[in-house]
């Protein structure tokens, strides 16, 4: 295994499949943020069970938080390989002539969601961690759409959190198409529609995400 | 036309080398670009300065030779040509054309804008050959019945010559196109299909070892490739990849 992902195809496999178990984790955050715009109780409830059931918490987090990571470390790892495979720049480059901006600079836009991940687990995951274990309360029930309406009443962190979602756009719009590829899905049946659904989701989640934000944020000023 | 070049200089592969700039006059438009460096050439020679290395061979497109980096892209503006293909009506009287060699780790300078691409030749030793019954009683390659896409797929895979444009243009340096091609070229035909596993796990490691980068699926590759190779077999040679390992003989 680990002679496998030192070839530089294998480190393509991982990348896409830690990429496609994000893609995936990204839609099932979405879904429950966006019940928090229909139904407070409905919200509340799976933000509940999410955060209390032993399986999610002690099965799936541990995947999740190894699955960010090494899509972090690995990404990093391929960027800093990639720059040394040419240790002297062209001084004259065209590279917008076969090549879209979004291909070319996913470690931009990806430490541009790291950073965002940073502010995001600040706000949320952090003081839910000390209030889980180490102040011992798990079980008020209805506290996280108030948890929510009160964060998102900050016009700076909705700011921040909408630019993110602009970034994370770009990240997904080459990124989820990539995947398909690197894995060795490609040909011309159904290429064109893996990259219209590429489009679609890389447009629709984050959009998803910042309508939720700014959502209770103008529900902030009419309270 | 008259034009002003930008030229990469250096004098060999351990000396430091620099953008030049030379002025050209009377430049005719039906002129090749390696004409027009012919002429530059003749004048730099005529003055007693050391002319510009350049590689060229066949100057029609099929040897692979030629291997200039011409404003920002391998070969030049123009889409599925070689640098020798290339032709000056390309340009305007009056413009400055930047000319560079491919930059990667693996494909050395030898001297100004020409480069070592020895590298190619060695993953292609490491697979990219076929086992041959030379017992006497050789089967005839046309009397062996092949669907007709995967002699389609495979002809255009062969098409690649070698030039690396792919890694020229690729962010990344990355040979992956050049290499899935002479995977895709064997693996999709009869008689490729005794070392159709070691192949692939050979030429990856060889490519890897040479230096040169990852794949991130920018695509660039294939866009200035002067043989339009497809996307299509770096995903074969993905698949190829992953089937060796898993199920390794």
């Amino acid at each position: 295994m680990v002679a496998l992902i030192r070839t530089s195809v294998a480190r393509k496999y991982a990348m896409a499949l830690s990429g496609f178990f994000l893609l995936f984790f990204l839609l099932q955050h979405l879904t429950i943020n966006f019940t928090s715009i229909l139904s407070a109780e409905t919200f509340n409830f799976l933000s509940h069970f999410m955060g209390t059931n032993p399986f999610v918490q002690y099965a799936l987090q541990p995947v999740l938080a190894f699955g960010v990571f090494f899509h972090i470390a690995m990404g990093i790892v391929l960027e800093l390989q990639n720059r040394a495979a040419r240790d002297l720049n062209y001084s004259y480059s065209n590279p917008a002539a076969s090549s879209t901006w979004m291909s070319r600079n996913m470690i931009i836009t990806g430490i541009a969601v790291l950073l965002f991940l940073g502010l995001h687990f600040y706000d949320f995951w952090f003081p839910e961690l000390k209030l889980k274990f180490i102040d011992g309360v798990w079980n008020i029930e209805d506290r996280y759409f108030s948890e929510l309406q009160h964060k998102f009443a900050d016009p700076i962190r909705t700011a921040l959190y909408v630019l993110s979602f602009g970034f994370l756009a770009l990240h997904l719009l080459h990124g989820f198409q990539s995947a398909f590829q690197s894995v060795g899905f490609r040909n011309n049946k159904y290429t064109p529609t893996v990259k219209l659904l590429a489009n679609i989701y890389g447009v629709a989640v984050p959009l998803g995400f910042i309508v939720v934000a700014l959502y209770h944020y103008f529900g902030s000023l009419t309270h | 036309m008259n034009l002003t070049l930008k030229i990469w200089r250096q004098q060999d592969a351990n000396s430091k080398g620099a953008m030049h700039t030379y002025e050209v006059s009377d430049i005719s438009e039906h002129m090749s670009f390696l004409e027009m460096l012919d002429v530059l050439n003749e004048g730099l020679v005529a003055k007693g300065e050391s002319p510009v290395a350049f590689d060229h061979d066949c100057r029609e497109g099929i040897c692979g030779m030629c291997s200039l980096y011409i404003n920002g892209e391998p070969h030049g503006p123009d889409r599925a040509i070689t640098t020798c293909q290339l032709h000056m009506r390309k340009f305007k009287d009056g413009e400055t054309i930047h000319i560079e060699p491919w930059r990667a780790k693996a494909f050395p300078v030898i001297k100004d804008l020409t480069v070592d691409r020895s590298s190619f030749d060695r993953i292609i030793q490491a697979g990219g050959y076929v086992s041959v019954n030379t017992s006497g009683n050789t089967q005839d390659a046309n009397a062996i019945p092949i669907p007709k896409a995967d002699a389609d797929n495979a002809f255009d895979a062969a098409t690649c010559i070698g030039c690396g444009a792919c890694v020229a243009a690729c962010k990344n340096a990355s040979a992956m196109l050049f290499v899935s091609a002479k995977v895709s070229q064997l693996a999709l035909l009869p008689q490729g299909q005794v070392e159709r596993k070691d192949r692939v796990m050979n030429m990856v490691d060889q490519m890897d070892k040479e230096g040169f980068g990852n794949c991130t699926n920018t695509g660039a590759c294939s866009i200035e490739c002067p043989k339009e190779i497809s996307l299509d077999n770096i995903a074969r040679m993905n698949r190829e990849f992953l089937i060796a390992s898993v199920l390794p003989e």
